[in-house]
């Protein structure tokens, strides 16, 4: 009896992983444009900031054609940083079309969205395209390959950047830092705890 | 006798679990939920809301089936509040619940909920209340009924015939955008039969 019941948990510990090895539901709007990479590690890289710190400032260029520094928001905003892993991956084109219909909640905040990935300039404009008109910055970190995601410490080994948020105050100093499950899409709700506790 | 006692549980609570696990893997590994067929044995919450309570014609307790809404048809939108059809077809699909609202032949009739797949309840709330959607929305935060229905991509439509005795059957199921309010509610009536 003891030996069935090891058994029977042991099936079900194995169809609770199964269970858990998908975890983003796809929008049409991708069509079959999707590339799946399957299960990843769930995090690949060391951090190199802290909470408390000045965040390392950066100049990307933007889909929208110009440049962005952090530090022109110094003062002025504060600013969230939304490192996603890869273009026209499942749960990254399942990330920044939701922060497209929150905008409101960022502008209670005194706040702004960056969004960055490792991905080239003309592979954004496509993949951004199809999530329809983003009110906020899309940043490529591709060259030097990945520098700004290496400077934060979320470049993984594989060239990609983890899943990573960072909130940042308008003194410029790291209030809040969550480096995510690459497999799973960050819930919102986290995000605006952070956001409000700004303002105290 | 003491270890059988110990173990008996963890048998009947382990098995349990794998049995609806494997039900619903068993769905996931196919298709979505076909015309013809009937939907898979999944619970929802019990609103909160009275409004939404009511409009579903349930009376209490903390979970029920679709098909115990109190409704001829039932259309179940499966979506995302981070997706960006869903998104843009929101306001659409307020209209076709406006419009069977306002039919004094459909109302009560037809009924529409919505289910957020991977969406937390704040997420779901965000969605509602940005699209000012009228409906029940219910949060499938960790993708148990999105699994159920196939893992099919968002916006994803399913329509239900409930009969009088109870028993149900899906006389519509299918991906895609919304092509509007009237053309999707004559193709509703059609294939239900209800006109």
């Amino acid at each position: 009896m003891k030996k069935d019941g090891k058994l029977i948990a042991t099936a079900a510990i194995v169809l609770v992983l199964l269970w858990s090895t998908t975890v983003f539901a796809i929008s049409d709007a991708f069509r079959q444009n999707i590339y799946n990479p399957g299960l990843l590690k769930p995090t690949d890289s060391v951090l190199k900031v802290t909470v408390g710190e000045y965040a390392p400032d950066f100049s990307l260029p933007a889909v929208s054609g110009e440049k962005i520094s952090l530090s022109q928001y110094r003062g002025k905003k504060n600013v969230v940083l939304s490192f996603v892993p890869a273009a026209w991956t499942p749960v990254c084109s399942d990330q920044w079309p939701g922060y497209n219909i929150v905008k409101d909640i960022f502008d209670r905040h005194d706040a702004v969205l960056l969004g960055i990935t490792v991905d080239n300039i003309p592979t954004l404009f496509a993949w951004t395209n199809q999530m329809g008109a983003l009110w906020f910055p899309v940043l490529s970190d591709f060259w030097p390959h990945g520098a700004v995601a290496g400077r934060y410490g979320v470049l993984r080994s594989d060239g990609t950047s983890e899943r990573a948020l960072f909130v940042i105050d308008k003194k410029g100093i790291i209030r809040y830092i969550l480096v995510n499950d690459i497999n799973k899409r960050p819930r919102l709700e986290k995000l605006v705890k952070e956001l409000t506790g700004l303002q105290k | 006798m003491n270890a059988e006692i110990k173990t008996i549980p963890l048998v009947v609570v382990t098995g349990a679990i794998a049995v609806v696990l494997l039900y619903c893997l068993v769905f996931a590994s196919t298709a979505p939920p076909q015309a013809g067929s009937v939907l898979p044995d999944t619970n929802l919450p019990v609103p909160g809301r009275t409004g939404e309570r009511n409009y579903l014609g349930l009376e209490g307790g903390a979970y029920f089936k679709i098909p115990e809404i109190k409704a001829q048809v039932v259309i179940i939108e499966i979506f995302s509040m981070y997706c960006p059809y869903c998104q843009r077809e929101a306001p659409e699909i307020n209209r076709l619940y406006s419009i069977i609202d306002k039919s004094l032949d459909l109302k009560g009739k037809i009924k529409l909920v919505g289910i957020g797949a991977g969406n937390s309840p704040f997420e779901v709330q965000v969605f509602k209340e940005k699209y000012t959607v009228p409906f029940p929305l219910f949060s499938d935060e960790d993708f148990t009924l999105h699994k159920c229905f196939g893992e099919v991509r968002t916006p994803y439509f399913i329509g239900v015939k409930i009969n009088d005795d109870g028993s149900h059957r899906i006389f519509y199921s299918k991906l895609g955008e919304f092509k509007g309010a009237e053309p999707f509610l004559g193709l509703m009536l059609q294939l239900s039969g209800l006109q």
